[in-house]
């Protein structure tokens, strides 16, 4: 695939979810022209995944909820796509973006696994919607093939139509955890329990934020409607702490958890299953802002999200964000942050009522994230054997030692003695855990020198 | 008993035709447009990789292309994420060993 480096556009999009997919259109309709680059072959982001084209889904809605809402957008980015004022540059990997004098050049490999080349886009403005990855919180045997992530289980239902097993437990904390054992219940999965390590009573705390997000509270009624509906049962202070088999999952143990998480002594109890779909929330993916010298803030979930202003600009100029990057709060956030986004790089007044809309499911979003942030016994779930870095296949113990042994404090000092997060991955699955077991009360907001992987030749200027 | 429910028909999917793909010379059917990921998961394979300390069974874990977990060697190219890569007639998946000599950097 050739490089472009000519290819100039008023504003270039990085990521085609909700958040850049709504920034993309409004955008457009100002008469912007916009490079909208995703990894993925088709736009929607995590959320709104689809069956491809030759899978002939006649009703991929199915799968999801508010369908009308990404429906609406797509039919716009069509219109847009065909007026040339929106180009979209599917499957491009992103994984850097740099500054000349005037402009910000978006750097990406292009292919479905970033293999087949290399491509470069340019403009004055850039929207980071680069969205979120699951948070996963190690225990014994989370290794174990058929142990998968949540939102990864519903990812690949999505848009692959299969299952990780027949009988799939679900299990971590979240709201996710419950569109996605209704997914994978009503895709045909005997779905047993959903263990969720938190607790409902943190909602019950903000009443106000409550009633005023209605539509949240219809959808979370949804999900209990339908977990019913499947005789799905809901157990809260619950984790899974083991996992049974050794090539497969075949069964396993769900403990009650006290209120910080630690499993309460005698509560296990076993539960048969070939598949569990498991992760604690969500992490803004933030390689592309840290690497620009965008400030972060620590979020109420202990993860880290991009300090934004008013308008969603970052404190880099030219460089806005919505979506997840500034702090996980669902699709229609997203679609609300995109919009509004789009107002301010275009210099259009925006209408009052948008503004309080993102400010009202902004608020939801930080009581949903206090509601479910991981509370530190969950170390309590960990044998000195269990595998914390999947990469490099490091062990609690041997972070434990790292840090009791050896003085360690810090992720960057346990991964520099052990390899925790040195690996393929570079942290994103083991992040969190190894900062909680180095004594780092958060994790530290991500630093990687790449936000994907990248053929040596790519980075040496060769055509790869 | 009643068939169970799947994917395929709660969203009314009329696939175009199944073809054949190998991992480790055995043969499989997938679906157009399935990931190479999808199509072992729908032939009930959850692990296609070795780990490179412990030789410990690997398969999809993140599904999002995020953990790496998931990497095959496609057509004798190693390192793939299957979860990312389509499958195609005719494609040869080896279950990879190690870290496959890896050509790529993180
Ligand atoms: C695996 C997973 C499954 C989920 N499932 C659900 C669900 O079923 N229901 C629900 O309500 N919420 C779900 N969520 C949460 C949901 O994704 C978000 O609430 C919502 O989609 C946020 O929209 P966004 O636009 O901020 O980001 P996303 O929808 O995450 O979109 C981000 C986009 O950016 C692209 N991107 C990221 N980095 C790069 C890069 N370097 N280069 C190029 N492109 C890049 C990605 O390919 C993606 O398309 C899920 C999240 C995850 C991680
Ligand atoms: S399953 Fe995580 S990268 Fe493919």
């Amino acid at each position: 695939m050739p490089i472009s480096p000519s290819d100039t556009h008023d504003l270039v999009v990085i990521g085609a979810g909700p958040a850049g997919l709504a920034a993309a259109v409004t955008a457009a309709g100002f008469g912007l022209r916009v490079a909208l680059v995703d990894a993925a072959a088709r736009p929607g982001g995590q959320f709104y995944r689809q069956p491809a084209p030759g899978l002939g889904a006649a009703r991929p809605e199915a799968l999801h909820h508010s369908w009308r809402a990404f429906a609406r957008r797509t039919a716009r980015l069509d219109a847009q796509l065909a007026a040339g004022r929106v180009r979209h540059f599917a499957a491009h990997h992103v994984w850097a973006v740099t500054r000349d004098p005037a402009h910000w050049t978006v750097h990406a490999v292009t292919g479905p696994d970033g293999a087949q080349g290399r491509a470069e886009v340019r403009a004055p403005h850039v929207l980071l919607a680069t969205g979120a990855h699951e948070r996963q919180l190690p225990f014994p045997g989370w290794t174990v093939p058929g142990v998968v992530g949540a939102g990864g289980a519903q990812a690949m239902l999505k848009a692959g139509l299969v299952l990780p097993g027949r009988r799939i437990v679900v299990a971590g904390s979240g709201p996710l955890l419950l569109a996605v054992a209704g997914t994978l219940a009503a895709a045909g999965a005997t779905v047993p329990v959903v263990a969720e390590a938190s607790g409902y009573a943190g909602y019950a705390r903000a009443p106000r934020t409550l009633a005023a997000n209605p539509r949240k509270l219809v959808e979370g009624a949804g999900h209990a409607v339908t977990l019913l509906r499947h005789g799905v049962r809901l157990r809260s202070r619950s984790a899974v702490t083991a996992v049974h088999g050794t090539d497969r999952v075949e069964a396993v143990t769900v403990t009650r958890l006290d209120r910080d998480w630690r499993p309460v002594p005698g509560t296990g109890q076993r539960i048969p299953c070939d598949a569990l779909a498991v992760g604690h929330g969500l992490v803004p993916q933030l390689e592309l802002a840290t690497a620009l010298g965008c400030a972060t803030r620590a979020a109420p979930d202990g993860t880290w999200a991009l300090v934004l202003d008013d308008q969603q600009r970052t404190t880099v100029d030219g460089i806005w964000a919505a979506g997840e990057t500034g702090g996980v709060g669902g699709s229609e956030l997203a679609f609300v942050e995109g919009e509004l986004a789009a107002y301010g790089i275009a210099h259009r007044a925006v209408r009052d009522s948008l503004r309080r809309r993102r400010d009202r499911l902004r608020r939801f979003a930080r009581t949903m994230a206090a509601a479910h942030a991981p509370r530190p016994g969950w170390t309590g779930w960990l044998r000195e054997d269990t595998e914390v870095c999947r990469c490099e296949e490091v062990t609690a113990g041997r972070i434990r030692e790292a840090v009791s042994g050896l003085g360690a404090r810090d992720t960057r000092t346990v991964k520099l003695l052990t390899r925790a997060g040195m690996g393929w991955c570079q942290g994103r699955m083991c992040g969190p855990a190894v900062a909680r077991l180095a004594g780092q009360s958060g994790p530290a907001a991500d630093r990687r020198p790449l936000a994907c992987p990248v053929v040596l030749g790519e980075l040496a200027g060769e055509q790869g | 008993m009643t068939r169970r429910r799947t994917p395929v028909d709660v969203v009314r999917a009329a696939p175009g035709p199944a073809f054949e793909i190998r991992l480790d010379g055995r043969p499989l059917v997938a679906l157009p447009g399935q990931s190479i990921a999808a199509a072992l998961w729908a032939a009930g394979v959850l692990s296609w990789r070795t780990t490179r300390r412990d030789g410990r069974p690997r398969g999809a874990f993140c599904g999002i292309g995020s953990c790496f977990d998931c990497l095959a060697t496609v057509n004798g190219r190693p390192n793939q994420r299957a979860c990312l890569v389509p499958a195609r007639p005719g494609d040869t998946i080896t279950t990879q060993e190690g870290h496959g000599h890896a050509d790529l950097t993180v």
